[in-house]
């Protein structure tokens, strides 16, 4: 059998595995496997700017393409900077295969140069880990890690390498797929969960379906079928913030997002229900609000492919543990095969239709400043009109949930956010890797001005692999959701929120060769807006926005669903030390 | 403001995991992660070819807890399985202990007796001291170490819990 050094081996995996493109940033202990890609016919490689950036590009590719996102980073800092995407990607169940150098064998644990303990320090952030001691043991491991981080719920798996193990060789062949013995996630629900499921679900007289990011996970299948569910059930479907595009928005049936900043309707009709099912989410705090409040006369299904998952926040009625894919093709066969009409909802919706009438986000406006729900909803009427596929991502922040309100998504994979880690800096980096992942698509990071400058300079990259992003800044001069917490918990002290000494975003993308355009007033919205989507290449876009507006409706910490603030005058500006003590 | 407390039952867990570099540090590491505890941990392989281990845990917390801890662990890749042993006994549980105790005359006499009737057995001994072996469960030695503590107790090494299911099932 030829024999085959390390980093050959590595990349010869990738190639089998499919592996297109690798975000990364060389280093000492990476320099065999960046000598093996160098001009690598089939590979690309993305050369970021920092670390995290990398991370975060593979999300953004990953959860656009559904194809796993693929890291390659030095030892010691290298590693440690990828540790905020890897824990993101861990949170949001993002599939993604990061691959660190390490020290020599000999010099592992002597503090030697660039060392630093990877596989301690990623052993829970990732889904699984691999320090790789010798080179015969790598292309099984690499292939076992993308069968991890792909499968069941995925995550992120980080591989060490150490350098020697880079250069050494070892007899080659490509490797039969071994898995852990002890690795078998569940993907078939039991018959007895969807059983039950399918009965209750026709004796429901307040159904809702409650998505999540499972949904998209599961694959387009599972999309489809959710379709289905609902169009045979009748029932209101809402989503959480990772679940958006999952079910169009669109339809009739859409309540929009439930939770800390969802619509009143889906608040109200989650608490009033009679039976909840929850499709691929978590019953995060963000969406439940005061758990002893959270739906209480509702009886409630569960499916999710991780059974840690149930039962572990509410406590659910009837758990299926399985895909989400396959436990909606087994409720809806055995729905058709019992005959199940849908049940007449027409109460149920008028109380819906009353909730509705609320109009929870709608927003006043002066004619003055631009609001920035104005500014989310023109570009979504902007990106709409170009018949473009467009693929939305966001910081973290009031403008990541005024963009979760305001932006209607009728697909799925088409709206990338952190969501369970909330990372400022996850957007702009993602936008480059969706762009990366979609060519022919409108990329748009949608940022605040603090969070954007959490990977400002990325603007490098989008500019050197010509990636026509586009980077839509909500500037209020203020890390907008912090003062918000300041004016509704702390009397209005806005402690170390205001962003003092901005750059001029104009000028900072044109020194990375972008076209910067700058919008100031209501009457330049749109046509900044168009002049944005029209220009060639990458656009950083400042649009100067409402200082102090507040994201509503919001559920306060502590508070239960019927206890939404839907505007200003509900705001006292004061809140009790549990309330406060709440994340 | 002040922070409450819960209510907790102990419970022991059995788990068979591959025996890999680093499996210790991922169990220990989950439960400090998510804020359980663990009274004791024990771990040695069970297999001819040394690929599995087994590891005992007592561990305390509400029963909604335990489910959780249970559901957490399942979900590491090289843990095959993890048996709850309290919910699913009856099983049987020992734990090793060395108790060093020093003394002369009465004292010296009156540990021998108790060793006796706990029995303990003498492993090694000096005119002034002894170390004893005791097995039993957790409650036992909790009983023995606290009378050997009124007579001269030097020092305790103890191994925590090991268990299995009563009966031919395995765990």
């Amino acid at each position: 059998m030829a024999e085959k050094s390390g980093a050959d081996i590595l990349v010869e995996c990738l190639v089998d595995l499919g592996v297109e493109v690798v975000f990364g940033y060389p280093g000492g202990a990476v320099l065999p496997i960046y000598d093996a890609l160098y001009n690598h016919p089939t590979i690309k490689h993305v050369l970021v700017r920092h670390e995290q950036g990398a991370t975060h590009m593979a999300e953004g590719y990953a959860r656009s393409t559904g194809k796993p996102g693929v890291v390659l980073v030095t030892s010691g800092p290298g590693a440690t900077n990828a540790v905020t995407g890897i824990t993101d990607a861990l949170m949001d169940s993002i599939p993604m295969v990061v691959i660190t150098g390490q020290v020599p064998t000999q010099l592992i644990g002597t503090d030697a140069f660039q060392e630093a303990d990877t596989i301690g320090i990623t052993r829970h952030c990732t889904k699984h880990n691999y320090l790789v001691k010798t080179p015969g043991k790598l292309a099984e491991v690499i292939h076992e890690a993308f069968h991890i981080a792909t499968t069941g719920r995925p995550g992120p798996v980080v591989i060490d390498i150490p350098k020697n193990v880079q250069i050494a060789t070892a007899p080659y062949a490509k490797p039969e797929l071994k898995v852990h013995a002890s690795y078998h996630p569940q993907t078939k629900a039991d018959a007895a969960g969807i059983d039950a499921a399918v009965e209750m679900l026709a004796a429901a007289e307040r159904p809702i379906l409650y998505t999540g990011g499972g949904v998209i996970n599961s694959g387009p299948q599972a999309t489809a079928l959710l379709r289905e569910l609902a169009a045979l059930t009748g029932a209101p479907v809402t989503s959480t913030l990772m679940g958006l595009g999952a079910f169009p928005a669109s339809s009739d049936q859409w309540m929009g997002m439930l939770g800390m900043h969802g619509t009143y309707e889906a608040n109200w009709a989650m608490n009033q229900a009679d039976l909840i099912l929850c499709v691929g989410a978590r019953f995060d705090d963000r969406v439940t609000g005061r758990l002893d409040a959270f739906a209480p006369n509702s009886r409630k299904i569960h499916i999710d492919i991780d059974r840690s998952s149930i039962n572990k926040i509410v406590e659910v009625d009837v758990a299926v543990v399985a895909d989400v894919a396959s436990a909606l093709d087994d409720i809806i066969s055995l729905w058709k095969q019992r005959g199940h009409q849908k049940a007449d909802l027409t109460e149920w919706w008028a109380r819906i239709a009353g909730w509705r009438a609320r109009k929870s986000l709608d927003y006043a406006e002066n004619g003055t400043e631009i609001m920035p729900q104005r500014a989310i909803a023109d570009l979504y009427k902007a990106c709409q009109a170009t018949g473009k596929d467009v693929i939305i991502t966001t910081e973290v922040g009031q403008h990541q949930m005024w963009a979760a309100q305001h932006f209607g998504f009728d697909a799925p994979n088409k709206w990338l956010t952190s969501g369970g880690l909330g990372t400022m800096g996850y957007g702009f980096p993602a936008a480059i890797g969706a762009q990366m992942g979609n060519p022919g698509s409108l990329a748009i990071c949608i940022a605040g001005d603090a969070s954007v400058q959490m990977n400002i300079q990325e603007l490098g990259t989008a500019t050197q692999y010509r990636l026509p992003v586009k980077l839509f800044i909500l500037n209020n001069e203020y890390m907008g959701m912090v003062r918000q917490w300041q004016e509704l918990t702390y009397e209005s002290r806005y402690s170390n929120s205001y962003s003092d000494s901005l750059p001029d975003f104009v000028k900072l993308g044109e020194a990375y060769g972008w076209t910067g355009i700058r919008i100031e007033g209501p009457q330049e919205l749109e046509a900044g807006i168009r002049q944005m989507l029209e220009t060639p290449g990458p656009v950083i876009v400042d649009c100067r926005v409402a200082k102090l507006s507040n994201c509503f409706p919001m559920i306060p910490s502590g508070a239960a669903h019927t206890e939404m603030l839907l505007d200003p005058s509900q705001v006292e500006g004061v809140m009790s030390d549990e309330a406060k003590a709440l994340v | 403001m002040h922070i409450q407390e819960e209510l907790s039952q102990r419970h022991v867990l059995s788990l068979t995991v591959s025996n890999e570099a680093g499996i210790l540090a991922r169990i220990a590491g989950l439960f400090t992660a998510r804020g359980y505890n663990i009274d004791s941990l024990t771990v040695a392989d069970i297999t001819d070819d040394h690929a599995i281990s087994r590891i005992t845990i007592v561990t305390g917390g509400p029963p909604k807890v335990i489910d959780q801890i249970i559901a957490q662990l399942d979900r590491l890749v090289p843990v095959h399985k993890v048996t709850d042993l309290t919910e699913n006994g009856p099983f049987v549980e020992r734990e090793l202990a060395l108790v060093k105790v020093a003394g002369t005359g009465e004292d010296r006499i009156e540990a021998l007796r108790l060793a006796d009737v706990f029995r303990a057995k003498v492993v090694d001994t000096t005119i002034g001291s002894f170390i004893f072996e005791i097995t039993g469960t957790t409650e036992k030695i909790d009983n023995f170490v606290g009378l050997m503590r009124q007579i001269g107790l030097v020092e305790v090494g103890r191994t925590g819990v090991v268990g299995l299911i009563r009966g031919k099932e395995p765990n």
